[in-house]
């Protein structure tokens, strides 16, 4: 079907206010979700679960959570890792000292715990910007780390601080192919991300946006900044603590500290960037692509010259292509490939008669 | 609909603010009535927009007293003062960047939105039914400021002029009882003056809202205001009627003299 408007009138607000108000969209939408459910657990092998899929859609969930706190709030953070960090070791305390607990509730509980730590360090947030406040949120993630490794209490006493996920069940399903754990990863995921389009575009995403467009203007107009920012914040951290907790139960299974340092709070930042800063979509598509691309090159490179290269290669070009297109997003086009999704959908929309 | 002027709504007493060694304001005093049309002019400098950021809490003055609605308020934060029904517009436009007009003028009723963000993740029931009807009202200011063909269009894509009525629009949408307004037509062709007048004064007369306006344009400030205070350096040198100021010696030497 041709993407367009045309015809669609909206009789009302509640039409015109919802989650996708061209029908296209919404169509579209509900067919990927279906196809992730039904279709995908048809087609794909194991492999591809446990080493793709599952963990894109883990990056996906922590690239939201940022996205929250540095795309529509406007609050710049190198602590991703850490709140996942956060959210993992919680999760599996709260499984661990507690009788019968399930998994979701204790997934959820650490998150809020997440929450409850972002809070603490969003705190500086409410006198320095930008880059200080980057630095901030970098002792974030480290003190947390630190913190996790200093007292073994978090990881029951295990040598090096490794802990193991426990099993998962959900009324007496036990999650523990990959299949099914990618299929728990994604029910999760789906309903994050309503959620967060949900709040995006209400007036809690509002006071977000108008916070991190200009904030004097915000504080004028009634939008208190001290809460608005602790509130991104927490949201923010509590979508990375759950997917901090998605990635120890649904896609490691053993994991410790040191899995979540800075590295993976860049690779969640660089997500967002070419995906795009303050768009769900764009924590998605950058996700897959960060995901993606080294795969990609690999086959690429083998199908090309073979085994003659060294192993190295391969992962030195990603590197430098990571790099590039970081700079190309950054200058050329900072609201990602969403943006770029979103100019191509406008010129569809109106094609073939551009005027 | 016949204006009727009320009773003192904003009393400001002997307001003196600086900024280290610089006085931006020396002892002024001066008051707004219910449902006026208040204007204050002055040369470049004088402390015009000093004055309004005064009224809203964005600075504080080391002196002085404010009485709003009958309360003498202490040091209050913007924030504050927006709950209490001050909104404004700014000299530099202030609006969100990233944000279409519609949400830029939603933002005006963030106040007034009290659920929530469970509710509104989930975008449900309550929910649901405040962002409709608090879109119903942002539509009738979008209606009444004819700009209704750019509402999804994001802020930055738009002109000037527009702009500025756009944040006009997000003004209104807090349904302020003191609207203060710092030059809301510098920079515009005479047709958008225009437009503008006359939008200031449908407001003021249909929702008899109470307008504090800093305007450079004397024909304009002549027109439409009920009563004017002159600054000059940070001091008061006049506070009349349009007519009575426009003769006052002491104005015509600091400043209109300059004009006509
Ligand atoms: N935040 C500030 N810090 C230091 N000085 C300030 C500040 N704000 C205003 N001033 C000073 O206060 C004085 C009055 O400035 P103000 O902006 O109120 O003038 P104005 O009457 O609005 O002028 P204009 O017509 O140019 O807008 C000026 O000398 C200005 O430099
Ligand atoms: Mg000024």
């Amino acid at each position: 079907m041709i993407y367009r408007e045309a015809g669609q009138f909206k009789a009302s607000y509640e039409a015109d206010m919802q989650i996708f108000p061209i029908r296209q969209d919404r169509i579209a939408i509900a067919a990927i979700v279906l196809f992730a459910f039904v279709g995908v657990p048809l087609f794909a092998s194991e492999y591809w679960f446990q080493a793709i899929i599952t963990p894109a859609l883990i990056f996906s969930l922590a690239a939201l959570g940022l996205n929250i706190l540095t795309g529509y709030a406007g609050q710049l953070s190198l602590g991703a890792a850490g709140f996942m960090a956060v959210g993992a070791f919680a999760t599996y305390n709260f499984m661990l000292r507690i009788d019968g607990m399930p998994f979701l509730v204790a997934m959820v509980l650490g998150g809020v715990c997440a929450a409850l730590v972002g809070i603490v360090f969003g705190l500086p947030s409410l006198r320095i910007k930008g880059f200080y406040l980057a630095v901030a949120t970098l002792a974030a993630q480290f003190f947390i780390l630190w913190v996790l490794v200093k007292f073994p209490w978090f990881s029951n006493y295990s040598a090096s601080g490794v802990i193991t996920a426990q099993e998962i069940v959900i009324l007496g399903w036990t999650v523990d192919e990959p299949v099914e754990k990618y299929l728990l990863t994604l029910a999760v995921v789906t309903v994050l991300a309503l959620a967060a389009k949900n709040l995006a575009r209400t007036h809690t995403g509002r006071a977000w946006m108008a916070v991190r467009d200009m904030d004097v203007a915000a504080e004028v107009i009634g939008i208190p900044l001290m809460k608005t920012k602790l509130q991104a914040f927490a949201i923010s951290s509590f979508y990375c603590g759950v997917a901090g907790a998605l990635y120890a139960f649904t896609y490691l299974g053993t994991v410790e500290p040191e899995a979540f340092n800075l590295d993976l709070s860049f690779k969640i930042l660089f997500m967002i960037i070419i995906g795009g800063v303050g768009t769900v979509l764009g924590s998605f598509l950058g996700a897959a692509f960060i995901t993606l691309l080294p795969i990609f090159l690999n086959q690429l490179f083998h199908a090309l010259f073979g085994d003659s290269l060294p192993p190295a290669f391969a992962s030195n070009v990603e590197l430098m292509i990571f790099g590039g297109l970081i700079i190309f997003f950054l200058i050329v086009e900072p609201h990602g490939l969403a943006r770029l999704w979103q100019i191509g959908k406008e010129k569809l929309r109106l094609w073939p008669f551009p005027h | 609909m016949a204006r009727t002027i009320g009773d003192v709504i904003l009393d400001l007493q002997n307001i003196s603010l600086s900024f280290g060694g610089v006085k931006a304001l020396t002892n002024i005093s001066f008051n707004v009535r219910q449902g006026e049309i208040r204007s204050i002019i002055g040369p470049n400098g004088a402390g015009k927009s000093s004055m309004l950021n005064v009224i809203n809490g964005v600075y504080h003055p080391q002196e002085g007293r404010i009485i709003f609605m009958g309360k003498e308020r202490r040091k209050m934060n913007p924030h504050e003062a927006a709950a209490q029904g001050i909104a404004r517009t700014f000299q530099n436009i202030a609006l969100f960047k990233g944000m279409t007009v519609l949400d830029n003028i939603m933002t005006g009723r963030n106040l007034m939105m009290k659920r929530n963000f469970l509710w509104n993740a989930l975008y449900w029931g309550p929910a649901q039914r405040d962002e409709i009807a608090h879109r119903k009202r942002v539509e009738e200011i979008i209606d009444f400021l004819e700009i209704q063909h750019i509402r999804k269009v994001p802020v930055g894509r738009l002109p000037y002029g527009l702009q500025k009525r756009v944040e006009l629009a997000r003004a209104l949408a807090a349904e302020p009882k003191l609207l203060l307004l710092d030059e809301p037509m510098a920079g515009m062709n005479v047709e958008e003056k225009q437009d503008m007048c006359r939008f200031i004064l449908d407001v003021n007369e249909q929702w008899g809202t109470t307008i504090v306006l800093i305007e450079h344009d004397m024909g304009v400030v002549m027109d439409i205001s009920d009563r004017v205070v002159v600054l000059d350096y940070g001091r008061k040198i006049g506070d009349g009627l349009p007519n009575e100021v426009k003769n006052d010696p002491e104005v015509i030497k600091a400043y209109l003299g300059a004009v006509y």
